[in-house]
């Protein structure tokens, strides 16, 4: 491997122990509120939108592992597994794929 | 800037996905045309980087948190279509495993983050960079410029689409069905927080990885790449 990407690659390990300083900005998002928010802000939930909302049960919702949520070093945990899986999948994946397509 | 499922009506998110279908299945031909095998490992960071930049939430006035999304820098380092690829690859595991945007909104995301923005970003970084020298610190401008612009139209776009749905869906009596706010307080919200906040943190992520790559090895820009093979061949690359 080249040594800038090796570098690169040592960048993104540091980038994923230092993830749960992503838990510490608290707030909301727009546009990603939960049925709760929304009708907190309108008095009721739009039924289009309420009839979509659970149609997908992903397996970490949140990066978050089920009660992590509880505790400031689960949560940081859960979130640093979450950014383990995330990369493993991703660059798994097109590594794979990469060398399949690849020429020379 | 991940829109979940409800807040797309059908017609938007139908629409995104026969936009985007033909999108990935150009990009992953562009992808088996010019990848070289010695690209493959910074093609595969490229995704785990997206994926990983996008968890640093950050706040800003107002009480909003959001984050970059990497995306101008793979669309310079790689390509715009290879960063089709990696930012796609991102966002629908992502969305798949933790729930970060919809399902149904997996091609409206794509669309937002994994076209518009290498492609603007890409372009813009060439546009700024003109013919200066690969060393330029002009370069590393154009870089951290793509980066704020792209991030700030992929914005544009995902408050484009939130404020359509209320001239789209509403039941006889009026109520919005999807998304409740229009575009005239979808695209004023979306702007000026990625205007203020999110975009200067992509511009910062940008020209620091573009720099660091321009100062060690300028050769694994893709631009640098096709400039130097168009010298050494004496014709425009196509492919």
């Amino acid at each position: 491997m080249d040594k800038t990407v090796k570098n690169l690659a040592i960048g993104l390990l540091v980038l994923m122990i230092l993830t749960p300083l992503g838990l510490l900005a608290v707030g909301e998002t727009f546009g990603e509120w939960s049925n709760e928010e929304i009708k907190e802000k309108l008095g009721f939930v739009p039924p289009g939108l309420e009839g979509l909302s659970n149609l997908w049960n992903a397996p970490l919702p949140d990066y978050a592992l089920p009660g992590s949520e509880e505790s400031m070093t689960l949560s940081a945990v859960a979130y640093i597994l979450s950014a383990v899986i995330g990369v493993v999948l991703c660059a798994g994946l097109l590594y794979v794929i990469g060398k399949k397509v690849a020429k020379d | 800037m991940h829109i979940p499922d409800g807040y797309l009506g059908p017609y938007t998110y139908i629409a995104m996905w026969i936009i985007m279908i033909p999108i990935w299945y150009y990009a992953g031909k562009k992808l088996g045309s010019e990848l070289k095998s010695r690209q493959v490992p910074l093609l595969a960071l490229a995704a785990a980087f997206s994926f990983v930049i996008m968890m640093f939430n950050i706040p800003i006035p107002g009480g909003s948190t959001g984050h970059a999304v990497g995306a101008a820098i793979v669309g310079i380092v790689l390509g715009p279509w290879a960063g089709v690829i990696a930012i796609s690859v991102a966002l629908v595991l992502q969305a798949l495993m933790f729930g970060d945007g919809g399902i149904t909104a997996i091609a409206a995301n794509c669309f937002n983050m994994a076209v518009i923005m290498p492609f603007s970003g890409y372009y813009l970084y060439k546009i700024v960079s003109g013919s200066s020298p690969i060393a330029s610190p002009r370069r590393i401008a154009g870089a951290a410029i793509a980066g704020y612009i792209s991030l700030v139209l992929a914005a544009a776009s995902t408050g484009f689409m939130f404020g359509i749905q209320p001239l789209l869906h509403q039941s006889p009596e009026g109520i919005p069905l999807y998304m409740p706010y229009g575009l005239n307080v979808a695209l004023p919200a979306m702007l000026l927080e990625h205007i203020i906040g999110f975009g200067i943190l992509e511009a910062l992520v940008t020209g620091l990885i573009f720099t660091y790559i321009q100062k060690t090895d300028s050769s694994l820009l893709y631009a640098q790449k096709s400039a130097r093979s168009d010298r050494n061949s004496g014709k425009s690359v196509s492919a």
